[in-house]
């Protein structure tokens, strides 16, 4: 198991650098290599992942999976011009073609020069573990048994359970011809339960999942584990209670935590620095103007301890950070990789992220959340005379051009006379973005962050994040159900 | 084959036939592996600029080893020999943990192919940098100078790539083929006094000659965008909707996840021991032909070594066929039908008209341009996905329409099919015409 205080730069350099004999002077040609003129930064990105996953159906854990992916990305800037390559090998020839390769992006100009290499300021939100040592093979399987025992003993109509658990570790190092110098340990955990549920021949399914960065040892604590399952259980025996979705606009109540996948669709992306540099957001241009009621502050935090979204530094080498998007309603500010803030004349923000070495970094998320108002949650839903009340989701997706986004409730309840009735079944929530948080009328004080599920797709990249939010009630949000509204 | 694709081909069946003799050096009674090769070019050109260039190469091994019924995998970036070494012992120590599995294994023998038939699925695309650059900037312009409006761009992309895949396994099994894959698509925006609206063209083909020119992507991507301007709500309501061809596609690929395998099973699906029953509407067939040449989702062999043949899934509205690798046709006791990894080319058949005679026929309805969203509960048949399209009234478009929602239950929809068109859509795994659907839900205001 790896120590967890060791040092991440001496680990990556151990790790990434010294197998292939790489030195100081190495990655400096490589970078020089890049900079024959019009390049504005230069930029390697040595990354190593191990990946394990375990999984368990029909009570038994049927497979263990183990992968490992190595390589070097490596990236010319030139003014809104990117060039691109990358090796899965670490070796110094494949290193210096790669450089070659993406520095004919530039156009002829001026010597560029590679700046001294600095350290960037190191924040320790997550101990530089390896979560695949953090427990033996043995007990992991062990785990997945028990937590398969007690869900199926939880309720005798319960007749599939499937669970799994994922450990990651990935060692990043970046460094640039800006002087970036950094590099990052990242571990990830995750623990999924899925199960289906049967009673007088209505079957249903649900799903639950849990994790962090940090090692396995969490879900030993207390019964996390296994209170998973009794969710994915609870879940699945109100689906089968559910009648059919309303259909039209109505008051939507949504509940605390994961419905926060609302912000990071109908906010979150339409906030990311590309689009809005290149005017293809529907809130480019608006900083300044008053885009929610004043109820509503909304940030992106990438500091959050332990978080699936926090890095204590992006895939550029820039500390993560908390980014105010709206502020009392008003938008304030947006996320930022290097190359757009440059662009923009601002700062960058600590979002610059990358699936892997293989991908080009881009401005994306981190934890996004909105703040605690002043409501009592239950004084919410009293006060919605007819609407749904929404509190678990299965994942969301925006036109950030147009800002109509939706997202797809897997756990709702009609609203009558202020009290929650009948489950619903499945049904799309569709709105509009730049509108949404307009008719956001009473914020709970009962803020939650999601359990450490989410995945982010964009340009085919997929990264962790993590969302959250109080209690939010909505005016109007179109509900795309078969019913009668 | 070149000269690369040869010597890759043969490289990396080298590695697959090394890591199944560690595997079974280390005591592995059965194993498989498959080694994959490729590199690729990419370029965007936006606002009329070359804004990015990249060049791709990836390589691989998987493999999974069975020590009885006990079974481990793992995969690796790296192929040199230590690496891929490492591997198969990190997947033998795997296997010890795992429970034992009596349908653990390789797919039968006798099923394995037993050749590797041309499917024409190799055209390398040797563009230059600078060439590529020039296609993208056209593709590009076309869109931006189709119409005022087009004030905006995401750009346009042309991409190649081009690959070396292996499987083997201990049952003595060892083939690959190389194959590519080149695009050009566009997207631009569009803009008057509302809102913004964006939209994409994008064609996509084994031959690089395969590809629609530059000119006309750009254009159809301007025109698509334009169109959705001045987009509104509808009132909620159950009306007919027509997908069109590139949209429709994705009822059949719902179809695919309901007949799957481990949904079968673990009776997770609305289709749930429906074989031989009518579960379309009985104009509908559907076959699965894997060997179309030149086909995007044309295979000689499966995931486990097992030979692609035609088939059929759907015959008068009746479920004829599953979609079945070994594992899951040996729990369900049935046989794989060669769909370990996926389908290969369905097609589905037409009931003749084109697409402006379904658009008469739907008189009154939604015609949908677009999909958001997941929405599809598999278990239940549950749909609901967020869309944008046109309201159509006496077979003409009247208005675009957006932030609505299309929303049925699959087992109907299927049912209520009431015409497939002849303007088949070939630029994925599954080609169909547009589908026309009766009695949904459309929800707005």
């Amino acid at each position: 198991m790896t120590d967890t205080n060791t040092n991440p730069l001496q680990l990556a350099e151990q790790r990434l650098l010294e197998p292939a004999g790489l030195q100081e002077s190495h990655l400096g040609d490589a970078l020089g290599n890049m900079l024959s003129g019009g390049v504005d930064t230069a930029e390697l990105y040595f990354q190593v992942a191990r990946h394990e996953s375990w999984s368990l159906e029909d009570g038994i854990v049927k497979e263990g999976t183990h992968s490992i992916e190595r390589g070097v990305g490596v990236r010319a800037v030139a003014g809104e011009k990117t060039g691109f390559a990358y090796s899965d090998e670490i070796v110094v020839p494949a290193l210096m073609s790669a450089s070659k390769a993406a520095g004919a992006i530039a156009r002829l100009g001026q010597q560029g020069q590679v700046q001294a290499w600095s350290r960037a300021g190191e924040q320790r939100l997550y101990p530089a573990l390896d979560p695949i040592m953090s427990l033996a093979d043995e007990d992991k399987v062990a785990l997945l048994q028990q937590v398969d025992k007690a869900t199926r003993a939880h309720d005798s109509r319960v007749q599939q359970v499937m669970a799994s658990i994922t450990g990651v570790q990935e060692i990043v190092l970046v460094c640039s011809s800006d002087g970036v110098y950094a590099a990052d340990v990242r571990p990830l955990v995750r623990m999924n339960v899925a199960v289906i549920v049967e009673d007088g021949g209505r079957r249903e399914q649900a799903y639950t999942g849990a994790g962090g960065r940090f090692a396995y040892e969490h879900f030993l604590s207390g019964d996390r584990a296994l209170a998973l399952g009794r969710e994915a259980v609870r879940q699945a025996l109100v689906s089968l209670e559910a009648v059919p979705a309303p259909a039209g606009e109505m008051v939507v109540v949504l509940g605390p935590g994961w419905p926060g996948v609302l912000l990071h669709e109908a906010i979150g992306h339409g906030l990311e620095g590309d689009f809005n540099r290149k005017g293809t957001s529907a809130f480019a241009g608006r900083i300044g103007e008053q885009v929610a009621t004043d109820l509503c502050t909304v940030v992106d935090d990438g500091t959050l301890q332990g978080r699936r979204g926090s890095l204590n530094m992006d895939d550029e080498g820039t500390p993560s950070q908390c980014t105010t998007l709206i502020e009392k309603g008003r938008l304030v500010g947006y996320m930022q990789d290097s190359m757009n803030a440059r662009l923009m004349g601002v700062p960058a923000t600590g979002n610059g992220r990358r699936q892997s070495f293989a991908h080009v970094p881009m401005p994306r998320m981190t934890n996004t959340y909105m703040l605690p108002g002043p409501h009592d949650p239950d004084e919410i839903i009293a006060s919605v005379e007819r609407g749904i009340y929404a509190c678990n989701f299965a994942g969301g997706q925006v036109d950030i051009t147009s800002g109509k986004f939706v997202f797809s409730a897997s756990e709702a309840y009609l609203i009558d006379k202020g009290k929650l009735g009948a489950p619903i079944r499945d049904a799309t929530l569709v709105g509009d973005g730049p509108s949404v948080l307009q008719k956001v009328s009473m914020v709970g004080n009962d803020l939650e962050l999601d359990e450490g599920v989410g995945v982010c797709g964009k340009d085919g990249q997929s990264v962790p994040v993590g969302v959250g939010q109080p209690t939010l009630r909505i005016d109007s949000l179109t509900v795309g159900g078969t019913g009668n509204a | 084959m070149s000269d690369m694709a040869r010597r890759d081909l043969s490289a990396l069946k080298a590695t697959a036939s090394s890591a199944l003799e560690v595997a079974r050096k280390l005591g592995a009674t059965q194993a498989e592996v498959s080694t994959s090769r490729g590199a690729g070019l990419s370029v965007t050109a936006r606002m009329r600029d070359v804004e990015t260039l990249e060049y791709h190469r990836d390589q691989g091994m998987s493999v999974t080893v069975y020590f009885g019924q006990q079974k481990g995998s793992a995969s690796t970036s790296d192929l040199d020999a230590a690496a891929v070494e490492e591997s198969v012992a990190k997947a033998c120590a795997l296997a010890r943990y795992a429970a034992k599995d009596p349908f653990a294994g390789l797919a039968a023998p006798e099923r394995l192919a037993a050749g590797v038939p041309d499917l024409d699925l190799y055209h390398p695309w040797d563009v230059e940098p600078a060439q590529a650059i020039e296609l993208a900037l056209a593709c590009e312009a076309a869109g931006l100078d189709f119409d005022p409006r087009i004030n905006n761009s995401e750009g346009a992309t042309v991409s190649t790539h081009e690959g070396v895949r292996v499987y083997g396994n201990s049952h003595g099994f060892l083939a690959g083929y190389p194959s590519s894959q080149h695009s050009l698509s566009c997207a631009v925006l569009a803009s008057a006094d509302g809102p913004m609206e964006r939209d994409f063209e994008y064609s996509v083909a084994r031959h690089a000659d395969d590809l629609l020119a530059p000119e006309l992507i750009g254009a159809e991507a301007a025109r698509r965008a334009t169109r959705r301007l001045g987009a509104r709500k509808l009132d909620t309501a159950t009306v007919p909707v027509l997908y069109p061809a590139r949209l429709a596609r994705s009822l059949f690929g719902h179809l695919i996840g309901a007949i799957s395998g481990g949904n079968l099973y673990r009776k997770a699906s609305f289709l749930t021991d429906a074989m031989d029953k009518k579960i379309f509407a009985d104009t509908i067939s559907i076959i699965e032909q894997p060997h179309i040449p030149r086909a995007l989702s044309s295979a000689p062999f499966d995931d486990e070594g097992v030979a692609t043949v035609d088939r059929t899934l759907i015959e008068d509205g009746h479920l004829r066929g599953y979609v079945l690798g070994s594992y899951y046709a040996r729990k369900l006791g049935l046989e794989s039908t060669a769909n370990a990894g996926g389908i290969h080319n369905l097609v589905v058949s037409n009931t003749g008209e084109d697409f402006d005679q379904l658009l008469v026929d739907l008189d009154r309805g939604l015609l949908v341009t677009e999909l958001m969203g997941q929405g599809v509960n598999t278990l239940t048949g549950d749909y609901s996905r967020g869309a944008a399209g046109f309201w159509v009234e006496q077979g003409e478009i009247q208005f675009p329409v957006s932030e609505i929602t299309v929303a049925g239950n699959l087992s109907d929809m299927y049912q209520q099919i009431r015409a497939v068109g002849t303007d088949v859509d070939r630029r994925g795994g599954i080609r169909t015409g547009s589908v026309l659907v009766d009695g949904m839900t459309v929800a707005g205001n």
